[in-house]
């Protein structure tokens, strides 16, 4: 994977509700900050690879809205429906073939104008389980129970990620939660579906990023600070919840070994300098720490507590302040990807890790993690 | 230059218009065990499930979740590609990056939809703008209808060579075990069956079928050890057009543009020559005589006269559609698909009633959205 760089990125800062942007209009805007930033222009694009959802845009074909919008006239663009981790790959896949040098990566998604409980409804089985009304606060409910019980975790141990990230959030110009919280402020968040409290869930957002992906023939045309893709892994886990071990996630653990194996990385906690992950929940955050091999099964509280995951810690683990800022659906493990890079360039302002050399971006899609995408950047080629 | 790949082997459900002894998952994996027993390969042998469907159809959300058990895709890397008419080939078109990329060696595309479970026509309206374009577009037939009108005035053209290449189509459509439609029809049956949206009638339109298709690609060295007759792939090109209706070039194809930019990588200067068999995306009849001036198979407006003296029938000089095409069989997500399966199949020579005797250098092509297209050029070798 020595050949790929990124070579420029773009985010909206993301909010609950964008109502004087369409689709088209949120993701031209990121478009068009990237080629700013690049020097870019639509000539430089050799193929775009989307992610969007059509549930969540309530169009079909997502992507052919923002056709326009990210320049594939007389063009190859192709629409990834998972999350934006993935399109980065399928990007990388099409420069890796040789046929083309610069791939446009784009993800957008606009919460606001969905039914989120209704579109997450529909990912479940039809005659099994919809009629129950699950949705992923209580899928997700599910899992948090059966983890916590399994290590003998408190909801107020588990309210500890919310604290970090929230408070990381406030560095960061992009997110939509932010703020001082205590753990009691969680605990007091309300239930959305117990044990599972407001402050423990991503929320809602509007929003859009995009990435040019360059050849390492073309990548010094666009930024003297390229970030090498150096690994990558993905793996999906089996559909129906009863037929998962929820406390663990053995799909993870597979796409992290395969990025791992591809990195060159055998001791993670020591090679890795950040750590942006996909906690769609607060629980989650643990969850993932222990199937990305920064600590044993059960173990991840204790890595937070002891500070290992703080920003200012020896793996800080989403100094963005993750999901739990914000949550553009499909977008928001692109996102992280992008966060990588700004530390990795040196350029993550406030919430910047000092002489970030290596990062880890997670991406994850379905209910309880069913699938996941790892990514090793670094600053080195 | 891009690393070869190539299509080791593929299956198909039989298409129908209502598959009620499966759910979803049960009907994909008929076609993945179909494909693999083509390949003599257990899923163990495959590295990572590419799959695709238009996810509005069945009203599924993360339909590619949903579909882990048939599809195989438990504990495997799979990605969900999804782009409207051309899902099929762009699955196809993962697929071979999948492998083209060094990353892995043995993929299995899978496209599917269930259309006895959809209102697709609804489905399918949601696709355009909701203000300016949502209210006036009834689905996929108010597009099509435009431009098959456009394309009979221009060069004075009637409905009977619409009709002809429907007859045609279907007639086709019988030697072919997984095809939907395969009735034996007549011009006027055509001709006087409702007419939908002015010039398409009923019998010229495609159906909409409940099926599954999967294939399964392969780099070379795992190709050459696993089958013996691969069929190559040349060219995978892609071509976009403007989002709304309003603003299509109609008289500049986005298939034409793929065409030349495929022909240019596969090394073919005489189509017509060159090309023994050519899958084509027909969501109507007009299609198959319109579109093949775009191929560069004849000039501006002489489709009619192909349909007329047989070039493009089993019998003529360059087939069109051997398996029946679109207008037979159409579970949209693995419509597609189905293009490139049935082109491979054509190279491997087991095509069984609908081989075209020696077809060494076969055309796929995947249509959608807002008018734009894909082609695949495949070959019996490197």
């Amino acid at each position: 994977m020595e050949d790929i760089a990124i070579v420029g990125v773009a985010q909206t800062k993301f909010e609950r509700e964008k109502r004087d942007l369409n689709y088209a209009e949120l993701v031209y805007g990121v478009v068009t900050e990237l080629f700013e930033k690049t020097g870019a222009t639509h000539q430089d694009v050799d193929n775009i690879v989307t992610a969007s959802s059509d549930f969540w845009d309530g169009r079909t074909i997502s992507s052919m809205a923002i056709q326009s919008a990210v320049g594939a006239y007389m063009k190859s663009e192709s629409k990834v429906s998972s999350d934006g981790t993935l399109a980065l790959l399928y990007g990388a896949m099409r420069i890796l073939s040789g046929q083309f040098k610069t791939t446009l990566v784009v993800a957008h998604s606009k919460g606001s104008e969905g039914a989120p409980n209704l579109i997450a409804n529909a990912a479940f089985d039809p005659v099994y389980q919809r009629q129950l009304g699950i949705d992923f606060h209580v899928a997700s409910a599910l899992q948090a129970r059966a983890y916590m019980q399994k290590y003998g975790l408190t909801e107020q141990d588990v309210a500890l990620v919310s604290v970090k990230n929230l408070a990381n959030a406030k560095k960061n110009p992009y997110a939509q939660v932010a703020g001082d919280f205590t753990v009691d402020d969680v605990m007091n968040s309300g239930y959305l579906a117990e044990p599972i409290k407001t402050l423990d869930a991503s929320p809602i957002s509007d929003g859009a990023c995009a990435v040019l992906l360059a050849h390492a023939d073309v990548a010094s045309r666009f930024t003297d600070k390229p970030v090498w893709l150096k690994g990558v892994g993905h793996c999906q886990d089996g559909y129906y919840l009863g037929d998962r071990d929820l406390t663990t996630s053995p799909a993870l653990a597979a796409a992290a070994r395969r990025a791992y194996q591809m990195a060159s990385i055998d001791d993670p906690l020591k090679q890795l300098d950040v750590a942006e992950i996909y906690d769609a929940y607060s629980y989650q955050e643990l969850m993932w720490t222990e199937a990305l091999g920064f600590c044993q099964p059960g173990e991840g509280v204790q890595l937070l507590k002891s500070g290992v995951t703080a920003i200012n810690g020896s793996l800080p683990v989403n100094p963005s302040g993750g999901l739990l800022a914000a949550h553009a659906f499909l977008a928001a493990g692109l996102v992280r990807v992008i966060e990588c890079v700004l530390q990795l360039r040196g350029e993550a302002g406030e919430h910047q890790i000092p002489h970030a050399k290596t990062a880890l971006a997670h991406g994850s899609f379905g209910f309880c993690g069913q699938t996941h995408c790892v990514w090793i950047l670094s600053a080195e080629r | 230059m891009p690393k070869n790949v190539a299509i080791i082997a593929s299956g198909q459900t039989n298409h129908t218009s209502r598959r009620k002894d499966v759910n979803i998952p049960e009907m994909i994996r008929e076609a993945v065990d179909r494909a693999l027993t083509d390949a003599e390969l257990t899923i163990d042998d495959i590295d990572a499930v590419v799959i695709g469907n238009m996810e509005h159809f069945e009203g599924i959300n993360l339909s590619d979740m949903w579909a882990s058990e048939g599809s195989g895709a438990v504990m495997k890397p799979c990605m969900k590609i999804a782009t409207g008419g051309t899902t099929g080939t762009s699955v196809a078109a993962g697929a071979y990056y999948h492998c083209a990329s060094g990353l892995f060696d043995t993929v299995l595309a899978i496209g599917w939809e269930k259309l006895s479970e959809s209102d697709t026509t609804a489905g399918i309206i949601t696709a355009f703008d909701p203000i300016v374009e949502r209210l006036t577009l009834a689905g996929a037939i108010g597009g099509l209808a435009i431009e098959a009108n456009l394309y009979m005035t221009t060069y004075g053209l009637s409905q009977e060579h619409f009709a002809k290449a429907a007859v045609m189509a279907r007639k086709n459509a019988q030697n072919n075990p997984h095809a939907h439609l395969k009735h034996d029809l007549t011009v006027e049956m055509v001709l006087n069956s409702p007419m939908i949206a002015y010039p398409i009638h009923y019998l010229d339109m495609c159906p909409t079928s409940d099926g599954a298709c999967a294939v399964i690609f392969a780099s070379e060295d795992r190709a050459r050890r696993l089958c013996p007759r691969p069929a190559w792939i040349k060219a995978a090109v892609c071509r976009h057009n403007h989002p709304y209706i309003g603003d299509v070039w109609w008289d500049r194809s986005t298939l034409e543009s793929a065409a030349i930019e495929a022909y240019k990588i596969a090394g073919i200067t005489n189509p017509r020559k060159e090309l023994d068999v050519i899958e084509l995306y027909d969501p109507a009849s007009y299609a198959l005589v319109a579109w093949i001036q775009h191929l560069h198979i004849c000039g501006p407006g002489e489709g009619g006269k192909l349909i007329d003296d047989g070039s493009i029938t089993m019998e003529g000089d360059i087939p069109v559609n051997p398996s029946g095409g679109v207008i037979s069989t159409n579970p949209i997500g693995a419509t597609a698909l189905i293009r490139v399966a049935e082109a491979a199949l054509q190279i491997q020579g087991k095509a069984g009633a609908r081989q075209v005797e020696g077809a060494k250098t076969a055309l796929a092509t995947g249509f959608g959205g807002s008018y734009w297209n894909e082609v695949f050029i495949l070959s019996d070798r490197l």
